[in-house]
């Protein structure tokens, strides 16, 4: 078991960041961490780097604990932070090989290491500018190619994709994809599209507490208590026409002729829609079932005040 | 260790820093040592190098502070500090490598003054009068006054992320040390116990020290000090633990 989170609290004067929270990280396991902003995403992640100390509980990275052994953890683990700080005044390669030259990498492995980095983050175009010339994007790709540079067993990455391009984005995914097959991944990220391209699993985080630790699949399935239609008429319809028909629960009108339509979950509603059009003798010109995102689930999730109980 | 004194090195040759110390240092010493008529070499009639140590201390109470202000201060602040406490080093390596890369630096610049002591060798008469005893006990006080200014230094950065608050820090501290307990001695509150309070003091080993007599007590003194400082910012880092 490479990341062990066991009944975490961390303090900040009196306030709660993180509040007993505990979870496993497997190797070869992406793990996704979500919260929306000050959840205590970062601390976490502060606490599994050795930044923080946790004011009470473990935390164990790659069989070490991260108070007694620190080193230990240091040097097994790849940190990207938040903001990305970086040496604006050095060169791209020269900031590579000073930082590896801190995890004890020597001479000709230094020198293929920091090499076979650049050419897998895409740096090889910029890997004689300063640091301070290059853009967001390439920046945050220098974050990565050092975390990545030692061969870490644990990957902690806190928002690797803020402020890239979409290609950028997508060339991003496809590198912490291929990097994680022996290692065990954790990251954080607001965008839910990177959690259902990347992550076998999803830890959800709110008000320092744990509200969902589940594979994506199972989240998914889990939020589908209501069956959300929208449904666009040509011809003259009432809100109060739709919401007499059987297992409709709210109607709201979008546009003139447009209906968002929620129904109970498990019943279809869209024939009965058509037939209601038909009787009505008005033209039905749209009808979508909305698929139940992730978002949708973020958000019951941590707009909820309490947290529901671990279901795994 | 090795790694951050190197990155320091460079970081200070890849920018201005390094070389507008080394220039300002040089050119006024060089001026009040040569070129002043009421502190020149040439006009005092002696052949020792008496004004570059006793300059020399007044110039590095603001430029060893402005070589130092930045160590902490700006990992601090650009949070570059989260990155280099997270990588496997431990702290003594981090503060040792800022303080050596800034002490480093006032070596270089004080290295070109050897050419003074051979200036006065041959200008001597007869030639080679000079008190080379003197000088180099002169220059081991030097070296070590400079020491304990960078340790002071970076102490004052390790306090505040805003490196001008860390310079004014700096300086005034390097100030009290150089010149404060041995003025404060002279005060009628400390008549009792004046000589303790003027020991406190650079100064009073400085003196000491560029009489050519290299007394252990001295130098002890000096790398106290320095223990002292380091062992306070090593304090102030180990308090994210806390």
């Amino acid at each position: 078991m490479s990341l062990q989170i066991q009944h975490v609290t961390k303090l900040y004067d009196q306030q709660k960041a993180v509040d007993d929270i505990s979870f496993d990280v497997q190797e070869g396991e992406i793990v996704g961490f979500l919260g929306p902003n000050g959840a205590g995403k970062s601390t976490t992640m502060k606490m599994s780097t050795c930044f923080l100390p946790p004011t009470s509980g473990n935390v164990i990275v790659a069989g070490y604990n991260v108070v007694d052994n620190p080193m230990e953890v240091k040097k097994a683990t790849g940190y990207l932070p938040e903001h990305n700080p970086l040496y604006l005044d050095l060169y791209v390669h020269e900031y590579l090989e000073f930082i590896g030259g801190l995890y004890n990498l020597k001479g000709k492995v230094l020198k293929s290491r920091v090499g076979e980095m650049i050419e897998r983050c895409g740096l090889t175009r910029e890997q004689n500018k300063k640091i301070e010339s290059l853009s967001k994007g390439y920046r945050q790709r220098i974050g990565l190619a050092q975390a990545l540079l030692h061969d870490p067993k644990v990957l902690i990455l806190d928002e690797p994709t803020s402020g890239l391009d979409p290609n950028q984005l997508i060339e991003i995914r496809k590198l912490i994809k291929e990097v994680s097959t022996n290692k065990t991944v954790i990251f954080s990220t607001h965008i839910m599209q990177e959690v259902q391209a990347l992550c076998d699993r999803v830890v959800v985080i709110n008000k320092g507490k744990i509200v969902a630790d589940d594979s994506l699949q199972n989240l998914l399935q889990r939020s589908n208590t209501s069956v959300s239609v929208v449904v666009e008429f040509e011809g003259n319809v009432t809100t109060d026409q739709l919401s007499l028909l059987q297992g409709v629960t709210n109607v709201h009108q979008i546009a003139p002729g447009k209906f968002s339509v929620i129904a109970d979950s498990g019943i279809d509603i869209r024939p009965d829609l058509f037939r209601f059009a038909a009787d009505k003798n008005v033209s039905l010109i749209g009808l979508k079932q909305e698929e139940s995102s992730l978002e949708n689930i973020f958000r019951d999730l941590t707009v909820m005040p309490t947290p529901i109980e671990n279901q795994s | 260790m090795l790694q951050i004194l190197s990155k320091e090195f460079k970081s200070f040759l890849n920018s201005l820093i390094a070389y507008v110390v080394i220039g300002v240092f040089l050119v006024s010493i060089g001026l009040l040592a040569w070129v002043f008529p009421d502190t020149s070499i040439l006009g005092s009639g002696y052949a020792d190098m008496y004004p570059l140590f006793s300059f020399a201390p007044f110039v590095f109470i603001f430029l060893v502070p402005a070589i130092t202000m930045r160590s902490f201060a700006e990992e601090r602040k650009s949070g570059t500090m989260e990155m280099l406490l997270t990588k496997p080093l431990s702290d003594w390596d981090i503060i040792l490598g800022k303080f050596l890369a800034g002490f480093f630096l006032v070596l270089f610049a004080l290295l070109p003054t050897v050419v003074y002591y051979f200036s006065i060798y041959s200008l001597g008469n007869p030639i080679g009068n000079i008190d080379t005893s003197g000088v180099i006990g002169s220059y081991i006080g030097l070296i070590l006054l400079a020491a304990v200014f960078c340790a002071v230094g970076i102490f004052a950065s390790s306090i505040t992320p805003n490196q001008i608050v860390a310079f004014v820090c700096a300086a005034f501290m390097c100030f009290i040390f150089f010149m404060g307990f041995d003025s404060l001695a002279s005060l009628d509150f400390f008549s009792a116990n004046a000589l303790t309070v003027k020991q406190l003091g650079i100064t009073y080993h400085y003196d000491s020290l560029s009489k050519g007599l290299i007394d252990s007590r001295d130098v002890l003194y000096f790398l106290s000090v320095i223990f002292l400082m380091l062992s306070i910012t090593k304090l102030n880092l180990s308090s994210r633990q806390w």
